[in-house]
């Protein structure tokens, strides 16, 4: 079943130094490099800042375009992994390894099933 | 139906629903599928019965009688989906029992509690969800018993658990006992969840007394089944001693005028000796093992409390040497101001106070009532009562709870 692995990371003003930085590339590329190995990497990208982001709102017909993210949260989406895992715990155990201090302080990372995999209860 | 059967059906379903459960959602892979499954085969049991006579083993009758309501309810499932959808009579339906009739002649059938337990107290379910899927299934509760322990409508509860059931479907939680790298942790959950059953069940708050005892009993009675499935855990075993040695003073902790009595003033002889013995037995025993944890600690210290035949007779000094392991191991304010308190009956007042004050030096402790009243009665045993008044007027000020304020007043009466 494929889990969805949404990185959600802290836009700190304070920026990585150049060791954190590599530190945490590394952290994905191990990822990365491990689940593509085992054949279960089904798509993975890391998302440009949300000074970046733009939002659009369509309300009845009527669209309105604002600046910035969807909501203005101490968390913000930084980047995901679609992972294809035999249950959640292996989902968790791969979203543990999961580096998530992309843009400097540390997050979280929230772990969801496609709703096309995930079984409709009997 | 004869009073006779209705008790074999009831205590069938008491101690073996939770194993004759546990298996039925491993066959069938859904919560209410199983459930389903046994209330048909206890509905059968109802019907034949009576006629036929109790069989020689109820439990393996209903198991087998449910396995095959599962094989009835695929096939009428795979015969609408074919009329739907010709097609779709390739595709597996999610109902997949593992050749269900094999089992009948052996009577035997592997006990499926156990990964019943870690799915049930999966961390991906809300600590809520836990108490009540455990409940439901493993104890074989009803919801709306469930629903007046907890003082919680009905439905919110019934949604509670759909709720739940629902995520370990869609989400996939597993249904097994978690890998060994995995295990401490979720061990550790399952063991919170069976305390937190328990502490609903004994903290003196309110609602239906019978319904509370209800809860403890069905606390240790998990607490024993966790046992007897990991028996090389000693947490497992400090677990049921540390419910089984408070379980003990139950009849002792509230007086017949609803007030709580503190354990320097229980009337001892209404401690269950029975429960005592078998925590303290429980007690050594998981010490022996040599991997000492909080739930050992913990039962270590209540059985310390449990074999003073008064209260001046009770070791106080171990009782600080034991919160000092505790408090190593995991550090809470309750813990430190229960070490300051053994300290101060141990050693000498004045030791225990300061360790008191030092903690409360940081501010942070001054909205908590327990360190007020804890300094309050150190106060009180000093003779400085107008101190002691103050704290605990205090007290009085922060908790909400009737049986606590009662006491805390009676109290101040004494001292003013």
């Amino acid at each position: 079943m494929r889990y969805m692995m949404l990185i959600y990371s802290r836009e700190s003003a304070q920026p990585l130094t150049a060791e954190e930085a590599l530190q945490i590339r590394e952290g994905h590329r191990v990822v990365m490099e491990e689940a593509a190995r085992r054949g279960i990497l089904r798509g993975c990208d890391p998302l440009a800042p949300t000074v970046l982001a733009t939002t659009v709102r369509n309300e009845n017909g009527k669209v309105t375009i604002t600046d910035g993210p969807f909501a203005e949260t101490k968390e913000q989406l930084a980047g995901y992994y679609i992972l294809d895992c035999r249950d959640l715990d292996e989902a968790l155990e791969w979203a543990s390894k999961i580096p998530t201090a992309c843009a400097g302080g540390s997050g979280c990372v929230e772990v969801r099933p496609l709703r096309n995999d995930s079984p409709v209860p009997v | 139906m004869s009073h006779d059967l209705r008790n074999v059906i009831e205590s069938v379903f008491r101690q073996e629903s939770g194993k004759i459960i546990a298996g039925l959602i491993r066959v069938s892979g859904s919560f209410d599928l199983a459930e389903e499954a046994m209330q048909d085969a206890f509905a059968a049991a109802l019907v034949h019965w009576p006629e036929g006579g109790i069989p020689e083993n109820p439990a393996a009758w209903i198991t087998s009688t449910a396995h095959r309501k599962l094989v009835d309810y695929a096939r009428r499932a795979r015969t609408r989906h074919d009329k739907e959808d010709a097609l779709a009579y390739e595709t597996e339906t999610s109902i997949a029992p593992e050749n269900p009739f094999a089992h009948d002649e052996a009577m035997k059938f592997p006990d499926d509690r156990l990964r019943l337990m870690f799915t049930c107290c999966h961390p991906a379910l809300n600590a809520n969800a836990q108490v009540a899927l455990t409940l439901r299934t493993l104890g074989g509760l009803t919801t709306p018993e469930i629903a007046r322990a907890f003082l919680i409508p009905e439905p919110t509860l019934a949604q509670r658990l759909v709720r739940a059931k629902t995520k370990i479907q869609r989400a996939r939680i597993p249904y097994e006992v978690p890998s060994p790298h995995a295990l401490p942790e979720r061990l550790a959950s399952v063991q919170k969840t069976v305390y937190l059953i328990f502490n609903e069940g004994y903290a003196a708050t309110v609602g239906d007394s019978l319904i509370r005892r209800e809860l403890c009993a069905e606390a240790i009675r998990l607490g024993r089944t966790l046992c007897e499935l990991m028996s090389s855990e000693p947490e497992n075993i400090g677990l049921l001693a540390l419910m089984l040695l408070h379980d003990s003073r139950r009849d002792a902790r509230v007086s017949a005028e609803g007030e709580l009595v503190t354990l320097e003033e229980q009337d001892r002889s209404l401690w269950n000796r029975e429960q005592i013995l078998e925590g303290r037995l429980l007690v050594d025993q998981a010490l022996r093992m040599r991997r000492p944890g909080p739930y050992q600690l913990q039962s270590a210290i209540a059985a310390l409390h449990a074999q003073a035949e008064k209260a001046e007779a009770t070791d106080w000094r171990q009782i600080a040497a034991l919160y000092e392991r505790l408090l190593a191991i995991q550090f809470s304010t309750v813990i430190a101001l229960n070490h300051a308190v053994a300290v101060a009956m141990g050693e000498d007042l004045e030791q225990g106070l300061s360790l008191i004050n030092q903690l409360g030096e940081t501010g942070t402790l001054e909205s908590y009532y327990l360190y007020h009243a804890a300094r309050a009665d150190l106060l009180r045993r000093l003779g400085r009562l107008a101190e002691a008044a103050e704290a605990y007027k205090r007290a009085l000020a922060l908790t909400a709870n009737a049986v606590e304020r009662r006491y805390m007043r009676q109290r101040l009466t004494a001292i003013e």
